[in-house]
């Protein structure tokens, strides 16, 4: 089989209902390896809900999740991030009081030794562990924002939201996931700002191979030029698919986006 | 150049809180006491508006094991001076093992999150356990109090299942009740006493009797409280040693996680169940070690020295000091221990004098007297 084609997530009829509200209907996707997949549709279509589902924060309704070849429904949050899913929020959820090292190393919490005998006595080995995780976490965060890296010990409340967004994306790929999931990156920020960001997936894209990314967003640029292939929802259930161009034009995704019935 | 006179700064500082430590415990007449709240409260608001404060604390980030020491040293002074005194020895003793029960409060809701208002209840299952222990084994005191903090971790244990199916408040509550149920229980239960309480015979290691009091030569006659000041102290610098390392670890970020975001914590494989029960566990064995020891060196417990009130003041303890900040801990303890024994008015009142100061310290300095700093992992690393 050829790179790039080997399928890295498959939801099959994933349906997600909270009350009477259906978030999810009977949703496919398929993500391969290496493709950067835009996921958009209106507010309230079900984009969030979609990765809250994969992540495991809400349990499926019906359905089921594929991820690398094994059935990861309903798993719970940790062994999910354990399979190798790591995401942003839609809402920057960073713990703001933290250092932007520890920030990080919480995305690196599968890779640390967490035995209470270690930590509590073996400070030298800590010392040489932490020592090294930190230049780690340092070359990642440099990839994005080499001034960044040199302040890698100061609270994340001193940054503004592209920093965070960039520390958020590092705290993600820290633990080198398979799949990225990124919930409206660019939501709050400038055109310009924007723009960088664009920039930041691309060498993302460039400098990981092999990982995938589903994007969810409203910047219609940023879809453009970064995405590979393109979902749209609508009230929970996927109206169109394919490269961004033919999606764009199709005459149900612009009744979506403009509202007519 | 700089650090080497903030390092003065420092130590002009701890001997000077050390001459106020030892005035304070010493001076009986009460107004005396308010002058000297009045001359410290002076002190500390010139401190901190002369930046003064700040070089005192830089010299503790840039030289901690030696300001560490110099304190260690400053406590062994006062211990010194006071040693003849049963009272006054009673009075560290004491504000000792509350700081460490506090310590152990401070991991689970400073770092944690873990709302906890069965501190009491923890404290007294230690006491009891010593109690019971003393009257019927002839179990070395070590190992007894050692036993007062497994008893209190594996009760808590079982407290903890309840609390981890609640999210938010309702663990609070959950402890609220067995804090309630705990001092109930004891009071209708004949064989720990009623509410009568209990004796507690005090601890004997190989042959040293630690209620005797210390006679060298014809001259000295040291107080026997020393004995449970000595090892109050250890207890008290092993906690905070404890805290200390727990924080600047990987366990301390985990906690740290949990305590700020669950649903990140959870989505980055970090479970929120271990956490939990590990810092509960670690906090509620502190708490039960102290009351272990605190129970030999009274002597004597009752159900009512383990009411939610003094839940309540083992919290405040912890808030006054501020969140997960081991020498805010310390500071507290001494103030909070040490007012109400020095100001006879304000004991009837003390549990509203709490209170006030808890709703204060909510509204107006929300991380405590000294405020918890940036993870440093290891004193002094910058990366
Ligand atoms: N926790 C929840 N409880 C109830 N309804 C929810 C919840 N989360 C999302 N929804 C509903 O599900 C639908 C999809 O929401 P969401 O996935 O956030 O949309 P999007 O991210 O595409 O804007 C909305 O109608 C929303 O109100
Ligand atoms: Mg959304």
């Amino acid at each position: 089989m050829t790179k790039g084609h080997d399928k890295v997530l498959a939801f099959r009829g994933l349906t997600k209902r909270f009350g009477g509200v259906v978030a999810l209907d009977h949703f496919d996707m398929e993500v391969d390896e290496g493709q950067i997949m835009g996921l958009i549709g209106p507010n309230g279509s079900g984009k969030t809900t979609s990765f809250n589902v994969l992540t495991g924060i809400y349990e499926a309704t019906g359905g089921t999740i594929e991820f690398l070849g094994q059935d990861i429904t309903n798993w719970t949050a940790q062994k999910v991030c354990e399979a190798g899913v790591a995401r942003t929020f839609q809402r920057s959820r960073l713990c703001v009081e933290l250092s932007i090292f520890d920030n990080i190393m919480i995305g690196n919490h599968q890779n640390l030794n967490h035995g209470l005998m270690y930590n509590i006595f073996q400070r030298k080995a800590l010392k040489r562990d932490l020592q090294e995780s930190f230049e780690q976490a340092k070359e990642l965060m440099a990839i994005f924002n080499p001034p960044l890296a040199g302040r890698m010990m100061e609270p994340v409340r001193n940054f503004g939201m592209i920093d965070r967004r960039r520390i958020e994306i590092c705290r993600a790929l820290i633990s080198h996931p398979r799949l990225l999931l990124l919930d409206e990156p660019s939501a709050g920020m400038t055109e310009d700002e924007t723009r960088q960001l664009m920039d930041d997936i691309l060498v993302v894209r460039d400098k990981i191979k092999g990982l995938s990314i589903i994007l969810v967003e409203h910047e219609m640029g940023m879809i453009e030029r970064v995405t590979d292939r393109c979902v749209v929802l609508n009230f929970g259930q996927k109206i169109c698919e394919g490269a961004y161009r033919e999606v764009a034009s199709d005459k149900l995704v612009q009744e979506a986006y403009l509202g007519v019935e | 150049m700089d650090t080497s006179k903030d390092m003065l700064i420092g130590l002009v500082a701890i001997v000077l809180g050390s001459i106020f430590t030892i005035t304070f415990i010493a001076i009986e007449s009460e107004t005396g006491i308010i002058g000297l709240i009045a001359l410290s409260g002076a002190a500390v608001v010139l401190a901190s508006r002369t930046g003064i404060s700040e070089r005192i604390s830089n010299a503790f980030s840039s030289n901690e094991s030696m300001m560490n020491s110099a304190v260690l040293v400053a406590v062994l002074v006062i211990i010194f001076w006071f040693r003849e005194d049963h009272f006054s020895l009673l009075m560290i003793a004491t504000v000792m093992l509350y700081l460490t029960a506090c310590l152990g409060l401070n991991i689970q809701l400073g770092y944690t999150g873990v709302v906890n208002f069965s501190g009491a209840a923890f404290f007294g299952i230690g006491c009891y356990t010593a109690a019971v222990l003393n009257q019927n084994t002839g179990l070395s005191p070590l190992i007894v109090l050692v036993i007062g903090g497994i008893m209190a971790a594996l009760i808590g244990s079982i407290l903890i299942l309840p609390m981890l199916r609640t999210r938010g408040h309702y663990a609070a509550v959950v402890t609220i009740a067995f804090a309630i149920l705990f001092k109930t229980f004891l009071e209708v239960n004949d064989t720990l006493g009623g509410a009568q309480g209990l004796k507690v015979p005090g601890m004997e290691i190989l042959g040293w009797d630690f209620n005797s009091n210390i006679e060298i030569g014809d001259e000295i006659e040291l107080s026997f409280y020393l004995n449970y000041v000595a090892i109050a102290l250890v207890l008290s610098v092993l906690a905070f040693i404890l805290m200390r390392r727990v924080e600047r670890s990987w366990i301390g970020l985990n906690l740290d996680a949990v305590r700020l975001d669950e649903t990140v914590a959870a989505c980055f494989g970090i479970s929120i169940k271990r956490w939990k029960v590990t810092a509960f566990t670690m906090g509620n064995f502190l708490i039960g070690m102290s009351g272990a020891v605190f129970a030999m060196m009274l002597g004597f417990i009752a159900p009512s020295n383990f009411a939610f009130s003094d839940s309540l003041m083992l919290l405040s303890i912890v808030l006054l000091g501020g969140m997960g900040s081991p020498w805010g801990t310390v500071v507290a303890a001494g103030l909070v221990i040490l007012l109400p024994e020095k100001l006879q008015v304000i004991q009837e009142y003390r549990f509203l004098l709490f209170a006030v100061v808890v709703i204060l310290i909510l509204v107006f300095k929300p991380q405590g007297l000294l405020p918890r700093g940036l993870r440093a992992y290891i004193p002094g690393w910058r990366g």
